[in-house]
């Protein structure tokens, strides 16, 4: 069972099936993979099946909004009003939020299907989805392996076809490198584009929501849905969103494509590397105009990553005191007794590495030489994008070092885990669009190509993507085990 | 006379006045049951975000605009990170490093005919936090959001005052000011204008600034002033016995009348400040400072001014007349009830009978029982003659009890002066006819006894009779 969201959209309108077939069919093979996979924190079994008829209904009255009847899986990061919001945390274990997200009102709005909630790294934390209260996800492709953090539940979900797409987050990388560790497409679009009101935060300057799916078109769709303007989010962009899927055919011809020199050096493993070039040369022969640029300060991406998200995760999990919601130790002593011991409990080890490397970044005498050189440092790194942008229209590498590696490779190393980030982070850094395709395997495990857009350039790097997968069909292949 | 100064400098939090929270839009009203205005964003849910309410940021910029505040292009907010139980995110919106208003001033009159002029550091817009209920429930404390996020304007001063009468008469003109300017209700008792006093001591001539203390928790005037008193001896006494200050906040107990030490410095937070990403920076134009201005209501020293040049008042009046806005209201509505040229007079009685009855009666002049219109229709049978001003104090004293309007009291009780010189010659004759030893003792050049014959005249009269009248017949008929 492979099918994409275009597929399942064709299926629903010719009548070959309902949505309450195919639900329960995405249903059953939850069931079936789920407890070998570990994709999904909650599944919403009565959700989707009510909201599945209604989406027949609607369709049987000839009414058809963008996604009527498709299933979808979200990240349990994002609120769902009455049902648990965990974000893989002890913490949140018992929380319920009573509100929808805006990304998950506009889906639910545009007639999707909730599957259920995908598990993650606890809070967003992590790139190998090893960091959860609810244990690890397994990558469909090699069980033995990580499916990447932190929305690796997603990201596992859609490749294991346990769900046609899925709403991920990316802070660093969360989107993309899942995406590429799985072989399935994903995009972080640019910072603002989609809201982030209800979307539990880890750093609030980088979190961008963003769509997995099984290609570049279902991802243009997804993100229809989801993006555009919320008064709701101070932070969130007030400019027009495009039509992703209009200008999907265009292809690459004449496209200026630029190849960063830092992304292809040391630490690229050399086959991974190969794997690109040979997708760099489809794009060329496709019209694409291939040039070498460089991003001289991307070494720096990750230490001042690093001080900024744990800055400001410091201050945004602040609320989880045991006082409103969530995990409350028992019986508390006294008020500190009550804070310790909640956070203490609540919290896993990298969200407290996190909070304590991020609340000594912004104490008192050390402010300017970590956030405040962090910001300078993040300001060089977003000038190196734009001078890049004057010469070329998109950029292009890999989205990480090396393929999925093995469960527990790199937990007793979180920095060797936090290299993992080096192509992706500049773009949150830098408020860029990025998206992740599968061009190959090494080892048997996918890679994946990350295309870098300028600002608001969802559309282009979507049409990219899409002309690269009409003469590949790495996107749509299926791990055996789970075909 | 003392070797020591005091140095102090003023936090002033005003509530602004904006129907809806600064990042919600949640109610703002007083008095609601607890945590029944909190909405989603105001309890810290997971995933909930700030919105800026803007007519917060116009009513900070009035107040900017009213100072004559440098006022920046952008405003940034950041977090001040502390851990309470009624500061549901971990973390307070305030502002830090680029707060909407920047350095500004102040005159006040500490004494009449006494000026002086008080800097302000800055003033930055932030959110209240909850209210902890420590009475209600053995052994837990109670956490009551309704007033979390509550838009707060900070206003800072310089260390410019050096006395505890400076000091109030400071936070009189700044309570008096946010009033004028609409942003603030200025109610004291339900917390919507609070003082925190940073209060040190040097010996005079010392330019260096001693240790300071700070007294929070202060909810009137009179209680600032007390505090304020009472740390400047408390610091004094500490150093003279060969102590030292420490740095520290400290509560001040209305009760007991004494303050108390709160923490110390070293028990005090690192708030690790930094903007907060998750609003963006606050863009002022020119146009919209001038646009603010131009709309700005009278303030009180133009008022003051215009009081002065237009209606006569004399600077003293003006300016006891005009110091807070309710009384320059109740002025301004009594005048529209009666002429210009009554402005003097209307002024001694405002200022006179009825502040002293208010302030007899813990009244505040919007809840004065006499309404303005009335005091102007008093005024005006005092200037037409109806009664005299001894009779007006009878009258004004039934107003107060609330036995109606002037008119109707004089006519029920009878007061109205005569005036007809009939009726006095006759009272005058009785009266001279009654006291023969005192018309000889006149005529013999004792002119001092005029005054009892006017008093008897006036007392025969039950005070009615005109009193420059009687006088002229008076000196006529003795002749």
């Amino acid at each position: 069972m492979s099918m994409t969201v275009t597929e399942i959209r064709r299926g629903l309108s010719n009548g070959e099936f309902s949505s309450s077939e195919i639900t329960q069919d995405y249903l059953a093979r939850i069931g079936r993979h789920n407890p070998a996979l570990n994709c999904f924190i909650s599944v919403t079994e009565d959700i989707a099946l009510a909201q599945a008829q209604a989406a027949d209904e609607a369709l049987a009255r000839g009414e058809s909004a963008l996604l009527t009847g498709v299933p979808l899986a979200h990240k349990d990061l994002f609120c769902t009003d009455g049902v648990r919001t965990s974000c893989a945390s002890r913490m949140l274990d018992n929380f319920i939020a009573p509100y929808d997200a805006t990304v998950v009102e506009r889906i639910r709005e545009a007639g999707a299907v909730m599957l259920g909630k995908t598990n993650m790294d606890e809070f967003a934390m992590g790139s190998s989805n090893e960091n959860s209260w609810y244990g690890n996800v397994a990558n469909p492709w090699n069980t033995a392996h990580v499916p990447g953090g932190s929305s690796g539940g997603s990201a596992a979900a859609v490749a294991a076809g346990l769900a046609p797409a899925a709403t991920g987050t990316d802070t660093g990388g969360s989107i993309r490198q899942p995406a590429a560790f799985c072989g399935v497409t994903g995009i972080k679009p640019t910072y603002g584009r989609v809201s982030r009101y209800g979307m539990i935060a880890f750093a609030s300057s980088l979190d961008q929501g963003g769509p997995f799916a099984r290609s570049a078109e279902d991802c243009a769709l997804l993100l229809q849905a989801m993006a555009g303007f919320d008064p709701r989010d101070s932070t969130s962009s007030n400019s027009a969103t495009q039509d992703y899927s209009a200008g999907l055919e265009q292809g690459v011809e004449g496209l200026r494509i630029g190849l960063p020199k830092e992304y292809f050096a040391e630490g690229l493993d050399s086959r991974l590397a190969a794997v690109i070039e040979t997708a760099i040369g489809e794009l060329r022969k496709q019209g694409a105009e291939i040039r070498d640029i460089s991003l001289p300060n991307t070494g720096l991406s990750i230490p001042t990553y690093y001080v900024v998200a744990m800055a400001e995760c410091s201050s945004n999990l602040s609320r989880f005191d045991g006082v409103r919601f969530g995990h409350r130790c028992d019986n508390p002593v006294d008020l500190e007794d009550l804070y310790k011991r909640s956070r203490g409990e609540g919290f896993g080890e990298e969200v407290k590495r996190r909070i304590l490397i991020g609340t000594y970044a912004l104490s008192a005498g050390y402010y300017d030489a970590y956030y405040l050189k962090a910001q300078q440092l993040r300001r060089m790194i977003k000038d190196d994008f734009q001078q890049a942008f004057d010469s070329v229209d998109l950029i292009l590498g890999p989205t990480t070092p090396e393929v999925a590696f093995a469960i527990g490779a790199k937990t007793d190393d979180p920095v060797s885990m936090y290299l993992q980030d080096i192509y992706t982070i500049s773009l949150n850094l830098a408020g860029l669009p990025g998206m992740s395709v599968p061009v190959g395997f090494v080892d048997g495990l996918p890679v994946g190509m990350q295309l870098i857009g300028n600002y608001f350039d969802e559309a282009l790097l979507l049409r990219v993507a899409h002309s690269y997968q009409q003469v590949s069909d790495w996107h749509l292949q299926t791990p055996g085990d789970f075909s | 006379m003392s070797e020591w100064e005091s140095v102090i400098g003023l936090e002033i939090h005003a509530q602004l006045a904006t129907r809806s929270k600064i990042f919600s839009g949640a109610s703002t009203a007083y008095g609601a049951a607890p945590n029944t205005q909190a909405c989603a964003v105001d309890l810290g849910l997971p995933g909930v975000l700030p919105v800026l309410n803007q007519e917060a940021v116009r009513m900070a910029i009035r107040f900017g605009v009213a100072i004559d505040a440098q006022i920046d292009h952008q405003s940034v907010f950041a977090r001040k990170n502390y851990f309470y139980p009624d500061l549901p995110k971990g973390y307070q919106i305030s502002q830090f490093e680029h707060p909407i208003v920047g350095t500004g001033s102040i005159t006040i009159s500490p004494d009449e005919g006494e000026t002086k002029t008080v800097g302000i550091t800055r003033a930055h817009l932030e959110e209240d936090a909850g209210k902890s209920i420590h009475d209600q429930f053995p052994e837990q404390s109670g956490i009551d959001l309704n007033r979390a996020g509550t838009p707060l304007l900070e206003i800072v001063s310089e260390p410019d005052m050096r006395s505890a009468k400076e000091a109030v008469a400071y936070a009189r003109k700044i309570h008096s000011l946010v009033r004028y300017l609409e942003i603030c209700d200025g109610n004291m008792q339900e917390g919507s204008f609070r003082c925190d006093a940073n209060v040190s001591i040097r010996r005079k001539g010392d330019d260096r600034l001693g240790t300071r203390a700070e007294l929070k928790n202060i909810n009137s005037f009179r209680f600032l002033e007390r505090a304020i008193n009472h740390e400047i001896e408390r610091q004094i006494e500490l150093i003279e016995d060969g102590g030292r200050v420490v740095q520290e906040t400290r509560l001040y107990d209305s009760e007991r009348d004494e303050t108390r030490s709160m923490r110390s410095k070293e028990e005090a937070n690192d708030y690790r400040y930094f903007p907060d990403p998750d609003l963006l920076p606050v863009n002022i134009s020119a146009a919209d400072i001038e646009e603010i201005r131009a709309a700005l209501p009278e303030l009180p020293e133009q008022k003051k001014q215009r009081y002065i040049a237009t209606l006569a008042l004399s600077d003293y009046n003006a300016e006891l007349l005009t110091a807070s806005r309710d009384t320059a209201i109740y002025f301004e509505a009594a005048l529209a009830a009666a002429d210009n040229d009554q402005a003097a007079v209307l002024a001694n009685w405002i200022l006179g009978d009825l502040a002293g009855a208010l302030n007899k009666a813990g009244l505040e002049i919007d809840d004065s029982p006499i309404p303005a219109a009335d005091l102007a229709q008093l005024v005006a049978r005092i200037t037409d003659n109806t009664i005299s001003g001894k009779i007006a104090k009878q009258v004004f004293e039934a107003m107060w009890q609330g036995e109606g309007r002037a008119d109707d009291i004089i006519e029920a009780r009878g007061l109205r002066q005569i005036t007809d010189s009939g009726a006095i010659e006759a009272l005058i004759d009785a009266v001279i006819a009654a006291n023969p030893e005192q018309v000889e003792q006149f005529r013999a050049g004792k002119e001092k006894v005029l005054g009892f014959f006017v008093g008897q005249v006036m007392q025969q009269s039950r005070g009615k009779a005109n009193p420059g009248q009687v006088n002229a017949l008076l000196r006529e008929k003795l002749k």
